[in-house]
């Protein structure tokens, strides 16, 4: 819902910070998370996240969440799915070039990321091109797994 | 400014210690003169010589020529056709490469083929939304975006391998270049944007048309600022304005597009208001060429492009050098020792 994710961009910082601690707990339940099996895990959890995260920020299921760099405004709801930054199309009045009545994503992130800790600089991260296979499959399972594994 | 070894049409030129292209447009570039870049509206059509007669119309005034990739969203010949067709006759083109309707796959492919076809400069871009053009029922691709482009086509050159990991045995060796809005929301966070884009891999800028020095000033101070002067080229874009009627549907219509009102009221106030909007545009590459940190103007003049020679011409900002162009060096009189 429009509204919601507005309102989450203006709660970045404390959205944010739950988030955080949630990825500790994310992290700290890999060895259960392997012993249940992340492929039989996979479908629950994923939908958990979509109900969730879709609530909160229109959440498009990437499987690649970078929210936490973008101030908690969804770049995937860019009509353009751009994750680095704004088109050169932005309206004067700060509206999407594609979707008049909709505020370009980036505007939010720019202002959401200015209310996290670091957000500024994490907004000038070049972020990579999006694995395509990974929408639709939870973000949250993908952390826990790749920050769970002991570093090789 | 003439070249020992000038290109024989066709032929690439060597690459010079510090390049990263053989193109003429780098060396410019990096010879410190001011460039000239415009912009050819691919034709609606499958003749060549439609593609050669829009290019002839810049002889003698522009180091390089954009072959726009389906611009404003509007089916075109492709900009690699046109940038082959162009090298064919020793013409230095930009190959424009818009996110829109390629994935990564089809992109990959344009800038292996466009650098065996001989070109050298690259301009990364994300792409207008289908709803502009003439086809909005297509399907918007927007697999990768133009920092994502960027990347990829450095990681071709630079690390001679698709994105996949697979080897390629000859890198394409390009220029890249990505585009930028100072004008556009959010205006303070443009030169971070393009603080980006070089991090990414892009080596030229050309930014979207011009009307407001003040802002553009602030942009460039805040580039300065982020210690960027030194690590990209940057053109400033500029273009004639046809009529105040005109300038009031490009500012309404054409995404990202600012003119203020000043501009328009000045057009409207002129008893010719086309040769109005070709003083206005001289007169900001006058401004443009004084600000530290700008290499060049690149001037866009959709369906006046027979204005540009005369706008680089009354602006005097070649100062005398004459770019090269197929029949230069046939003309007679010609000083091939000039430099």
């Amino acid at each position: 819902m429009y509204s919601v994710r507005q309102w989450s961009v203006r709660h970045a910082r404390g959205l944010n910070a739950f988030y955080r601690a949630f990825e500790s707990a994310l992290v700290a339940m890999h060895p259960l998370f392997r012993t249940i099996g992340y492929g039989r895990l996979e479908r629950p959890v994923a939908a958990v996240e979509r109900g969730v995260k879709g609530f909160l920020f229109d959440c498009r299921m990437c499987g690649q969440c970078i929210l936490s760099s973008t101030g908690m405004a969804c770049p995937m709801n860019c009509p353009k799915n751009l994750r680095n930054g704004p088109c050169g199309g932005v309206r004067a009045d700060g509206n999407c070039e594609v979707r008049p009545q909709m505020r370009c994503v980036w505007r939010e992130a720019v202002a959401g990321s200015a209310r996290i800790p670091g957000g500024s600089e994490a907004l000038r991260e070049v972020q990579a091109a999006v694995d395509r296979r990974l929408q639709g499959r939870s973000s949250w399972l993908r952390v826990a797994r790749e920050q769970g594994e002991p570093r090789s | 400014m003439i070249f020992e070894d000038e290109p024989v049409p066709g032929y690439p030129l060597p690459i010079l210690p510090g390049h990263t292209s053989p193109g003429r447009f780098e060396r410019v570039l990096r010879a410190g003169q001011f460039a000239v870049t415009s912009e050819l509206a691919p034709p609606d059509s499958a003749d060549p010589e439609e593609v050669f007669a829009r290019a002839r119309i810049f002889d003698g005034f522009v180091d390089a020529i954009n072959a726009t990739d389906g611009s404003g969203a509007n089916c075109h010949m492709s900009s690699l056709a046109v940038c082959a067709l162009l090298t064919r006759i020793g013409y230095a083109p930009v190959m424009q490469i818009s996110c829109r309707d390629k994935n990564r796959i089809a992109i990959q492919g344009d800038i292996l083929g466009g650098a065996a076809m001989g070109v050298c400069n690259l301009l990364c871009l994300t792409g207008d939304g289908v709803q502009a053009g003439d086809h909005p029922q297509a399907l918007p691709v927007f697999d990768l975006d133009s920092m994502s482009l960027l990347e990829t086509a450095r990681t071709l050159r630079d690390e001679h391998h698709f994105l996949s990991g697979r080897k390629i045995s000859h890198a394409p060796r390009v220029l890249l270049g990505a585009a930028e809005n100072p004008f556009a929301q959010p205006v303070e966070w443009r030169a971070t944007r393009l603080a980006k884009k070089v991090a990414a891999g892009a080596q030229f800028i050309q930014t979207q048309f011009c009307y407001d020095m003040p802002m553009l000033k602030a942009f460039m101070n805040q580039v300065e600022n982020l210690g960027l002067l030194d690590k990209v080229f940057i053109l400033v874009g500029v273009g004639p304005l046809k009529s105040a009627k005109a300038a009031e549907w490009i500012r309404t219509h054409v995404p990202g597009v600012h003119i203020p009102d000043a501009v328009i009221a000045r057009l409207k106030g002129a008893a010719d208001q086309a040769l109005e909007g070709r003083k206005v545009c001289t007169e900001l590459v006058q401004e443009i060429r004084t600000l530290r940190g700008v290499h060049g103007v690149h001037l866009m003049a959709y369906r006046q492009e027979e204005s540009v020679a005369e706008i680089i011409d009354r602006s005097g900002v070649l100062a005398g050098r004459v770019p090269w162009h197929p029949s230069r060096d046939a003309q007679p009189n010609s000083d091939r020792k000039v430099s």
